[in-house]
This record gives structure tokens, sequence and C-alpha cells, in this order.
């Protein structure tokens, strides 16, 4: 396979993951930005008095590891509450699909920010304090 | 992954034809002799040699002794900027290179090179938005410095063909030496060095049914220039190395049946390309052709933006149901840049983010445009509906 793609790499890019938008969605995040050929945006659905998140969504422009990132995290995320969804590094991502070729990495990092961003929009709307965050420049 | 396969990436590599390979058997066992040794068994290998020089200058209307092989374009290309430069700047006549933004990289690395490190001046011409270069930007550049122009023939991403006749002709009549880049235009074009009064000319034959690993540099006879590799005295103690004669003669028999069926091949192949383009402009919509219209750019040629899509995307769904193309996406190279042509032509980033290329070539069927047609359509509507950027352009148009 081209530039030595791993399958799950493939799997998640060649059938993604909780594609689409969420109506009305708790939070919202975008990371990325066109120029660089990446822009990745995340939809959460929190409940929230347990503070878990029911459904998630991501719509993502890019290549292939941009796309299987962006399913794999929204994978690993769906389900846990929005402070282990925090703590989802761009590394776990990235191992989650065994691996990305180095030059690719910066792809999963989009992923964690997209994230980060959503759940800070979460945060803002119900009242909680956002959390600094420090953005990659591409 | 498909069984089928339908090869659409001809400016990257071609096969060698059958034909070619045949021409070249003999020569890896059976006559193998240095062609640089006394004894009579050399003697079929230098004229192996010399008759695939011959079957390369005729194609051209060169001389024999103006064809230097070399072991690819790639070193044809070096050999000509570092080996005219080099002797000018010696000889006192000036220190000057210009050529285009839309080099292969071939060229723009070595002009890199040689302003970096040699402290040679260069200047890199704009083009249209087509990816021509304009003539009145080449009479402003020139000064009385100016010793070589090196404008490719043809452009390899977007096959727009340059005013090479012109450019030529304003080279020989203000003394400036002219080089042109022909990787891909010799493959699809009938070439008259001397009617388009081109000096240095880089050729390679893995673009045209010959091996990879060949190339050759025309050089206009009494140009003087410096020797690029150094050692022996093969090409006329012009170029050192063994030959590598079976590649030599491989490219030789490659040109000559290029040549034979030139004209056929290359309407045929623009018939083909003019359905692909009509095909794809027609069924996916917010298309964009790059580059020039009609016979403007190679025969083979077809090169497209689609806003909202990655190419890298493009090609491994392609690639899953057998096709091959290429892109000048950021994603598909080693930098975050998109192609510096599709940049040069005035392509946004996202456009140039989202370019695919199909170059055809002689073993194209009909059959093969019919299928990238069937499947190209639904892929692009499929990436694009997972598009945060396909959202905001549609979003954009209908305000």
């Amino acid at each position: 396979m081209a530039l030595n793609y791993s399958d799950k790499v493939m799997d998640h890019f060649a059938n993604p993951r909780n594609v689409g938008e969420i109506e009305n969605p708790d939070g919202v995040g975008e990371a990325g930005n066109p120029k660089c050929g990446d822009i990745m945006k995340i939809y959460l659905k929190v409940n929230d008095e347990t503070k878990i998140i029911e459904d998630v969504k991501f719509k993502t422009f890019g290549c292939a590891s941009a796309i299987a990132s962006s399913s794999m995290a929204t994978e690993l995320i769906k389900g846990r509450t929005i402070q282990e969804a925090w703590d989802l590094t761009n590394s776990a991502v990235a191992e989650a699909l065994d691996g990305l070729p180095p030059i690719k990495m910066h792809c999963s990092v989009l992923a964690e920010e997209a994230i980060h961003e959503a759940l800070n929009d979460y945060r803002a709307k119900h009242g909680m304090d956002i959390i600094p965050v420090e953005h990659h420049e591409e | 992954m498909a069984d089928k396969k339908v090869y659409l990436d001809y400016t990257a590599t071609t096969p060698v034809s059958p034909e070619v390979l045949d021409a070249m058997l003999p020569y890896f066992s059976e006559i193998y002799g240095n062609p640089s040794s006394v004894y009579s068994f050399s003697q079929a290998s230098r004229a192996a040699i010399e008759k695939a020089r011959a079957q390369v200058a005729s194609a051209l209307n060169a001389e024999l002794n103006e064809i230097y092989f070399t072991s690819s374009g790639t070193e044809a290309d070096n050999w000509a900027l570092k080996g005219v430069l080099e002797r000018m700047r010696n000889a006192g006549k000036g220190d000057e290179l210009i050529t285009t933004q839309i080099e292969h990289h071939a060229i723009l690395h070595t002009a890199k090179y040689l302003e970096k490190i040699n402290n040679f001046k260069v200047k890199y011409l704009p083009v249209d938005d087509c990816g021509r270069v304009r003539l009145e930007d080449l009479k402003a550049a020139v000064t009385d410095r100016t010793v070589l122009v090196s404008v490719m023939f043809a452009n390899n991403e977007v096959g727009t063909i340059e005013p090479v006749g012109e450019i030529g002709a304003f080279c020989r009549e203000h003394n400036i030496l002219f080089h042109t880049d022909a990787v891909q235009a010799a493959a699809h074009l009938d070439i008259d060095v001397k009617a388009l009064n081109i000096d240095l000319m880089s050729m390679s034959a893995h673009k045209m049914y010959g091996p990879k690993g060949v190339g050759a540099l025309y050089i206009r006879n009494p140009i003087r220039f410096e020797n690029f590799m150094h050692g022996g005295a093969q090409e006329r103690g012009r170029r050192a190395s063994t030959e590598n004669i079976a590649g030599i003669v491989g490219f030789g028999a490659a040109m000559e049946i290029l040549k034979s069926r030139l004209p056929e091949d290359a309407a045929r192949m623009a018939k083909l390309r003019d359905k692909l383009i009509a095909g794809i402009l027609a069924r996916i919509p917010h298309a964009k052709l790059n580059g020039a219209e009609g016979n403007g750019r190679l025969p083979n040629n077809a090169n497209f933006s689609f806003i909202g899509v990655e190419g890298e995307t493009l090609l491994l769904d392609l690639d899953m149901k057998g096709i091959c193309a290429s892109t000048g996406s950021a994603c598909s190279s080693e930098s975050l840049d998109p192609s510096h042509v599709l940049l040069a032509l005035g392509l946004t980033h996202e456009m140039a983010h989202g370019s695919l290329r199909f170059t055809l070539g002689r073993y194209t069927a009909e059959d093969d445009i019919d299928y990238v047609l069937d499947v190209l359509p639904e892929i692009v509507a499929r990436r694009r509906a997972m598009s945060p950027l396909w959202e905001d352009y549609l979003k954009n148009l209908n305000k």
C-alpha cells in the first residue's frame, strides 16, 4: 500500500466511523487549516449529569491519515467522560491505528486539538472553565 | 484490492515496450564487451551505442556528435545548467541563468544549488494561469550577464506546452544559450532542434517506453561546456562512466519506434484525453481543469482540481478501484506545501491540495477512460460529503 499505511489506517480511511454532523450539538471544535491541507471538525453530544460523551461525529478534509485519525479518535472518546476524552493524546490515537508514518503524525495531533476545541466549547456553554491549550502551528 | 488495473500515470513512467525489451536483451549476457576495450569482441558494443545515437539524433534532426547519453533526464538537466554556467563564467561571459517557476525539481534544485553554493544569479519567470511563460517576461528579465535560459518544453504536471520556438528564436538572436527540459515533451511531440533554435535539450528513455536509468543531453555544435561526470574518456571524453549498453540500445529503439508512430498515437491519445476531460467536467460539479485547453497541452495530460477533497484521498480511493493516478497535494510529498506548479498557475492551496492528474499512454484503451468516468464521480461525492471545506464552499456559494 502507498506510504506504508497500516491495515487499521486503511480500514478507518475506507470505512470511517462516526462521519457526519450532530444537530444542536453540545460542543463543536475545529482544528487545522485548508492551507496545510487538513481541517477536522468534531461534534459532541454530552450527557449533562454523567458528563459522558453519548455521541460524537466528525467531518474532515485531509489525507487518508487525517480521516483515519478522526475516525479512530471519535471511537476512542465515545462513551467516555469529558475528562477521559480530554486526556486522549495524539500518540494514543496513532497507536490505536497501529502507527502512522512519521510525516503523518501531525494528523493525530489535529484530532487531539479538534477534540480539545470541542470540549472547551462544551465547557464554555455549560459554565465551566476553559482549559488553556497550546496549538501547534503546521 | 481490485483485480482490475488501469494505469493512468504514464508521465511518472512507462513500461518498456516488448520490441524495446527484445532489442535490449542481447546486451546483458551475450554482447557484453566493454566498449572501451581494444579487442574485436567489443566492436559490437561500440556499434550498438552508435546505432542508438543515430536513432536518437535522427528523431530530433540533430547531428550524431551532438547527442550524449547520460544516466537520466535529471543528470542531463544537472549537466546542462552546471556545464554551461561554469564554462561561461570561467570565460568571463556572464553568470546569470533565467528559468521558470514551474520547472521540474531537476532544474529548480540545481538552480538553487548554483545560486547558493556557487553564487550564480538565477531568475525564475512566472507563468500565466495556464502555465505558459510570457515572452515579454523573458525579454524584461534578460541582462548583459544572462548566459543561459532554461524553459521546459512541456510541463509534467499540467501538460502545458511552452512557446519553445519563440524563446529559441529570441535567445539565438541575443546570443544567449537556450536549454529545454524535454523529458515529457519528447515522448509526445515531434521535435526539430534546428528549426526551434534549441541549444541544449534533456531527455529520458523511461518516459517513452524505454528503460529507466538512461537519458540524453543534446548539445548543439560547437557550444563549449564543462564536463559533469569526470573519469574515463567515454562519450568522446565528455561524459565518464562505462556505458549502459543495454539501456542505450533500449533508448535508441524506443525513440525510433516512438517517432514512427507519433502522429497516430498523439491523435488517438488527444481524443481519449478530451473524452476524459469532457466527461469529468460534465459529471463532477465544481471540477476545474488545470492547464491549457486543447492543443496547448500534451495530448496525454488531464489535470483537475476538485474543491473540498484532498488529492491523496482520491489516489487511495482510486487505487482501491485499481486506478493509478497522481496528485499535486502536499500529502503525497515530503513537504506541507502543495505543488509549486499549481501555485505558480495561481491556484489556491485548497485547490492545489485537491488536484488529480491522469496521464494517458500507448496502452490506454477507451474502456479505461469509461471506467474512470464511471467510478470517479462517486468517489469525489463521497469524500466531499465528509469534508467541512466542501460544506463551507457550498455555504459561500449560496450566499
